[in-house]
């Protein structure tokens, strides 16, 4: 034995495992009935809640089986790997063992296989042959694509065949199946999926990712300005709406309201409507109440905003929230400080403790100051996402539609029209053939027969 | 009278045609089983008023949907696919003992949808996860395979059940197809469900890829339905390649079935995105 031939060995064995039929089938079903336990068992929980429900036992069994993660863990992934090989093998395996019927300039016909077939059509026609081998030879030209007529022993014999290319539509399938499989792995390696929530008016230009504890920089930043969510008179959400705007270094280039299902795609960036939620204000709502007329008015304020207090009372701005505030040496906790100036005395600091609404009230100016409920505002939460690899995917996903139609419901036909001199008629033997679905194929000939027996004026 | 009062009627009536099939089946009564059909052609036409004029009354209520939102819906689609598929193959094999199969699965769908408590008959407006263009192809294509399937399933329990019985001429077991027949039945189901199911899945990925920027997240309902089609590509592997016939591509048609179940009622087991009406 050569060198050559034990270094082949393995390798044909290996191949040779990986061109069984029973391999995808015992693949399938493993995939089938291990599937349904991620069903069950609810994926990516916390592990806390996996202990509470399980127990330490069972918790660590199914840890060590990555049952929380089950989709991506290494056994799991095996059997995709494995199946994967499996298709890629078992096809090339069968194009180039039916290389021959596959890849055939001109398509061959044989005689014999015909005249073997049990279900065929024959009738005797008073036409000469040479009128019906012109009647047959133009039905096969018009259903068939290639066509060729040949001398038999007997007499005349008109091949026709179509659809030799479907024979590939269980290939396509295949392919679709690995083109689904290679988007995946681009998406998985080149893209990122990660969150970000951006408070109204707000902007940010990173974003984290959901699968490790990471930070991402978009190289752009996303604007919030506005966020809205309607409800339906049921109390069910209607729709929620954030009008985004992308910025390039500070310069806004793409502004676009998105809602859930209608995502903003910027530079192979996806934003995505996830969630939304509310978060307090950076303005406060201040009350003025004056001591004279007794008429209390609410502002909004931010920091530094110069408000004039009506009834010419003076001016106030908020300058600082002040932690741990000190009042005569006692703490009063967290505090917003500002300047009051009225129209002609001199700027006095005013405490607002947050704890204390009405604690201005004891300084017995002609104004109280108070401190009303923070206002709030929505933020939007976003799902960013980037997945270079959608694209292959959704061509597998078009050539898996296609692949399966032709698989099922396409094939590769002959047909053989063979005529006979029977004494003053002719005898017609109609014979077809293919590759699947032979029931409807009898059922072709039986009508193609009968639509030549009856092209005859004269019967 | 509006959509679910005239729903809950077409329950009664595919109830009469299964058992008008099954009568005629049992007392080979041919003249039973014509009238059969005529009821189901009616229960069908019922079914397609239902459903047009509930997609009427959601415009009505002022937040005009297609009626394929909901259990409810979805039930109701389903029972109309079945006798659709039915009757065209009722029409094209000429035989009416398939209906003593098949149109007691449509009678039970749609007595669930009309019958259940847990099922709310409501018209309920879409929440923002489900206003999406993608919402009718997806749902038309997983139906139409899944009826499909339902009687690929109903054709499965013929064969076991012919296979296993006499030859005896009197055995009302005669009067079901030829054997053949419901093998080659069974397999033309099952491509005809798996086409559409590919489909529903794909027009599922897609849809789930505008919604949230992934085409695949292993959630349970997507998982479930990868098994089903796991268990149907099985069955033309196994048929085509290994020349499986007859009661083991049977049972594979049953059990692809069952997994057609567990996707379309185990969203209760671990609540996802799809169960109906939450978000």
């Amino acid at each position: 034995m050569s060198n050559q031939a034990i270094v082949a060995d393995p390798l044909n064995k290996i191949w040779d495992f990986f061109t069984s039929v029973r391999l995808t089938i015992v693949l399938l079903l493993t995939l089938a009935t291990t599937s349904i336990i991620g069903t069950l068992i609810p994926q990516n929980q916390d592990p806390t809640a996996y202990f509470q429900a399980f127990g330490g036992f069972l918790y660590r069994l199914f840890d060590l089986f990555g049952l929380f993660d089950m989709y991506h863990s290494w056994w799991f992934q095996l059997l995709i790997v494995l199946l994967t090989i499996n298709i890629i093998v078992c096809s090339i395996d069968r194009i180039s063992a039916n290389r021959k019927i596959l890849f055939v300039k001109k398509p061959t016909f044989n005689l014999a296989r015909f005249r073997n077939i049990k279900r065929k059509e024959t009738f005797k026609d008073d036409r000469s042959a040479d009128q019906i081998q012109e009647v047959c030879l133009a039905f096969v030209k018009r259903h068939f694509r290639h066509h060729h007529v040949e001398a038999t022993d007997t007499g005349t014999a008109i091949y026709g065949e179509k659809g030799r290319w479907t024979r590939f539509g269980v290939y396509t399938v295949h392919l679709s199946v690995v083109l689904l499989l290679i988007g995946g792995l681009i998406g998985s390696i080149f893209g990122f999926d990660g969150w970000v929530n951006i408070p109204e008016g707000e902007s940010v230009s990173q974003i984290r990712l959901r699968s490790q504890e990471q930070v991402l920089q978009l190289g752009f930043e996303i604007r919030c300005d506005d966020f809205d969510v309607s409800f339906y008179d049921t109390g069910a959400p209607k729709e929620f709406r954030s009008s985004l705007t992308i910025l390039e270094q500070g310069r806004e280039v793409v502004k676009k309201d998105i809602i859930v299902n209608d995502p903003l795609r910027y530079k192979g960036v996806s934003m995505y409507q996830s969630s939304y939620g509310k978060i307090p204000s950076n303005k406060l709502v201040l009350s003025f109440t004056s001591v004279k007329t007794g008429m209390i008015y609410t502002r909004e304020a931010g920091l530094d905003q110069l408000l004039t207090i009506p009834e010419k009372l003076g001016t106030f701005v908020l300058k600082e929230l002040r932690r741990s505030a000190k009042f005569r040496g006692h703490d009063i906790g967290d505090a917003y400080v500002g300047i009051l100036s009225p129209p002609n005395a001199d700027p006095v600091e005013i405490l607002l403790p947050a704890r204390f609404p009405s604690f201005d009230k004891m300084r017995k100016g002609e104004v109280v100051i108070g401190l009303g409920e923070q206002a709030q505002r929505y933020f939007t939460g976003l799902q960013v996402a980037s997945d270079p690899g959608v694209w292959v995917v959704y061509t597998g996903f078009i050539l898996m539609i296609i692949g399966c139609y032709i698989t099922f419901f396409m094939s590769h036909q002959q047909i053989c029209v063979e005529l006979t001199a029977s004494g003053k008629q002719t005898e017609v033997i109609v014979a077809g053939t293919a590759n699947k679905n032979k029931t409807a194929m009898a059922t072709r000939i039986e009508a193609a027969a009968d639509k030549l027996a009856k092209s005859n004026p004269v019967a | 009278m509006n959509s679910s009062g005239i729903l809950s009627i077409i329950t009664f009536v595919y109830g009469l045609a299964g058992f008008g099939y099954i009568f005629a089946w049992i007392f080979k009564k041919k003249s039973v089983s014509k009238a059969a059909t005529w009821v189901a052609i009616i229960g069908l036409a019922g079914n397609i008023i239902g459903i047009v004029l509930r997609w009427v009354e959601s415009y009505q209520m002022g937040f005009g949907h297609a009626p394929l939102s909901n259990l409810y819906e979805s039930l109701v689609f389903f029972a109309g696919t079945i006798v659709i598929i039915y009757l065209v193959i009722e029409r094209k094999y000429n035989n009416r003992v398939i209906g003593a199969f098949v149109a007691p699965i449509a009678f039970l769908a749609m007595a669930y949808a009309s019958l259940s408590p847990n099922i709310s008959d409501r018209i309920q407006p879409l929440i923002p996860a489900l206003k999406s263009n993608w919402l009718i192809a997806h749902v038309i294509a997983c139906f139409i395979g899944y009826g499909a399937f339902a009687v690929a399933f109903g054709v499965s329990l013929m064969y076991l059940m012919k296979q296993k019985s006499s030859d005896d001429t009197g055995s009302i077991m005669n009067h079901l197809p030829d054997i053949g027949v419901l093998d080659e039945l069974n397999h033309q189901l099952v491509m005809f469900g798996f086409l559409f199911l590919s489909a529903g899945i794909i027009t599922g990925a897609v849809w789930a890829n505008s919604a949230w920027g992934r085409y695949w997240g292993w959630d349970p309902k997507e998982t479930r339905s990868l098994i089903t089609w796991f268990v149907y590509a099985t069955l033309l592997h196994a048929r085509v390649m290994r020349g499986w016939r007859g009661k083991r591509t049977a049972i594979l048609s049953i059990g692809g079935f069952a997994a057609v179940m567990f996707t379309y009622f185990g969203v209760n087991l671990l609540p996802g995105l799809h169960s109906y009406g939450s978000f």
